[in-house]
């Protein structure tokens, strides 16, 4: 028998050579004492990471005329939530090509947020009679003027050669009710009315976040409190933590991508922009794949052999590899 | 202008070469993981010199 | 052996019997619980299997007590703070383990042999903790959650899996979190070491070859 064929024998078959003793519900204590030890000696000296999340009333008192653009475009339908995609609402979404996974199970948790971050959170509470009055204009006009007024103030309020984002510098238009309604969901924001009502309008019960999320995302506040924190996506963000702490480094394989000059593109058009674009489909297609051969490294040809031709395995059975029967 | 640029806290320390950034509790971390799975190759077993139920050693 | 029938003896006729016997059969007590090792498994690198696993203990004890106590309660109370420490250092330890147990393992091309299933398993593992991990940032109720949410989102979205592992859900998030995942991680570690024991530690890569040497060198002297 050759020695590669005893040697697929030797694996196959229950071991028949030297033993050592050996006490696996000893060596498991030791384990647990080691790990308990080192784990409350860790969180003795370093403690955890615990930065209180932000809220729309802290958005509208330190960051008001941010609030109140991101309130505009949410009423004009310009908003990153508003133009998303599945699964929030119809539209594009990330593509390979032809191939646009987001869209084969549609909208499955539908945001409209002129009306989910909006119009319902000001009704779901007893307004100013002003309020109220721009609620009636606004239910009354078709949707073909709602879009009117609300496409003329976000307009306004972003002309970089005139109000350029500061909402005292809009000029008089054509608005209709919708600067009532953003004074309106202003002010709940200022008073904390709107973290309360926000997630389930009229409701008692809430357990879902993602309308917060989303809103508060599509602002700066929360994109700056971020970059503040050193977590931005292009900066390895997701392995980092608040805090002097380690954070997900298990992630370095797939925040390494997005630090790649391809999927961090500024171009407008070509290959890049193209990556760039549609950056999270590609590089979770990567890892994917990657996931792949990792699980399936024992029937890769090539992969499997690794270990053999680069013989590390040396160092970790080498008492075995000296071990003579006859001294 | 925003209270938050300003972070209350500190934020760890990065280490950058280029576009590659990491923190240093994250490389801390990291580094000792690289050096117990070094050690662990490197480092003699305790008993594995010793006798066992068989054969012996050399 | 006056009383009990040997397994080979044993001639099932229920269902249960049928399982009880290649139950039996495939993993008996003794090497279930064996009382000895191979001689070659002496290495620091065999103990970071275990401490995984004492880890994943500690993991599971510290959120167990964050979970009776509810989701804020570690923001009000030292006592809390303490114990959500534990927890996020159990983690990377978790973590940290691992990885070195998963690189020891492919330098010891520990699928050799049938063990294919151990390897698919522990890799399995450590992909669903990733996602236990996001899960588990995403439920801190904490700026870190916000911020984690609102990035992971996209790269799911993009996958159509944010259709229904919506991390800036935090009731969906927590259940998955606290149950599901840990369910799912808790069986596949099981069957991981029921398969370790089924087939035993992989043999060194150059057993043959040692055999072989030491045959000659019975032969010569």
């Amino acid at each position: 028998m050759s020695v590669s064929m005893r040697q697929r024998e030797i694996e196959r078959q229950p071991w028949a050579g030297p033993k050592r003793k050996y006490d696996i519900v000893k060596e498991g204590t030791i384990a647990v004492v080691v790990v308990a030890i080192l784990t409350i000696g860790l969180a003795w000296i370093f403690s955890s990471p615990d930065e209180p999340a932000l809220t729309f009333k802290g958005w509208a008192t330190s960051a008001p005329e941010n609030f109140i653009v991101t309130t505009v475009a949410e009423i004009a339908g310009t908003s990153d939530s508003a133009s998303y995609g599945p699964p929030y609402n119809a539209g594009e979404s990330q593509a390979i090509g032809p191939i646009s996974p987001a869209q084969w199970p549609g909208v499955t948790q539908p945001i409209d947020p002129v009306n989910d971050f909006v119009i319902i959170p000001l009704k779901s509470q007893q307004q100013p009679q002003g309020v109220m009055t721009a609620l009636q204009q606004w239910d009354a006009a078709t949707p073909d003027q709602q879009m009117t007024w609300a496409t003329n103030l976000d307009t306004a309020i972003n002309d970089p050669e005139g109000a350029d984002g500061d909402p005292n510098k809009v000029p008089d238009g054509d608005y209709g009710p919708t600067t009532t309604l953003t004074a309106g969901l202003f002010h709940m924001a200022t008073s904390g009315a709107l973290d309360g009502v926000l997630p389930a309008p009229g409701q008692f019960f809430n357990t879902n976040s993602t309308k917060q999320i989303m809103f508060l995302g599509d602002g700066s506040y929360l994109d700056d409190a971020g970059t503040a924190f050193h977590l931005q996506g292009d900066l390895w963000g997701m392995m980092n933590e608040t805090g002097n702490f380690p954070g997900q480094q298990w992630l370095m394989p797939f925040s390494f991508w997005y630090q790649l000059p391809i999927f961090n593109s500024a171009d407008e058009t070509g290959f890049a922009a193209t990556l760039t674009a549609n950056g999270d489909i590609y590089i979770l297609s990567i890892i994917g794949v990657f996931m792949l051969l990792l699980i399936f490294v024992p029937f890769i040809p090539g992969l499997r052999s690794i270990p053999r031709w680069i013989p590390l395995h040396r160092l970790i059975w080498r008492a075995y590899y000296r071990r003579r029967t006859q001294p | 202008m925003l209270g938050i640029t300003d972070p209350p806290v500190a934020t760890p320390t990065f280490i950058e070469w280029g576009w590659f950034s990491i923190s240093i509790p994250n490389l801390i971390v990291i580094g000792v993981m690289v050096l117990l799975f070094a050690l662990a190759f490197v480092l003699p077993f305790p008993g594995s010199h010793g006798k066992d139920s068989t054969g012996d050693e050399s | 052996m006056s009383t009990e029938q040997s397994v080979e003896e044993f001639v099932p006729t229920t269902w249960t019997g049928k399982i009880r016997k290649s139950a039996q059969r495939a993993l008996p007590y003794d090497k279930l619980m064996p009382e000895t090792q191979p001689a070659y498994v002496a290495s620091w690198i065999y103990v970071f299997g275990v401490l995984t696993i004492a880890a994943l203990a500690m993991i599971i004890v510290s959120g167990t007590i964050l979970s009776i106590e509810g989701p804020t309660w570690w923001h009000e109370s030292s006592t809390g703070h303490f114990v959500n420490s534990l927890h996020f250092w159990s983690v990377q330890l978790f973590f940290l383990f691992m990885v070195i147990h998963l690189w020891g393992k492919f330098w010891m091309a520990a699928w050799r042999g049938n063990r294919a299933r151990t390897w698919i398993t522990g890799v399995i593992a450590f992909v669903i903790s990733i996602a236990a991990g996001l899960s588990g940032y995403a439920v801190q109720t904490n700026f870190d959650s916000q911020w984690v949410a609102f990035e992971a989102k996209d790269g799911l979205n993009a996958t159509g899996v944010g259709a229904y592992f919506s991390v800036t859900n935090l009731g969906q998030m927590l259940m998955v979190h606290i149950f599901l995942l840990p369910a799912v991680i808790a069986i596949i570690v099981v069957a991981h070491v029921l398969f370790v024991r089924l087939r035993g530690v992989v043999p060194p890569i150059d057993a043959a070859l040692v055999e072989e040497r030491n045959r000659v060198e019975e032969m010569q002297s």
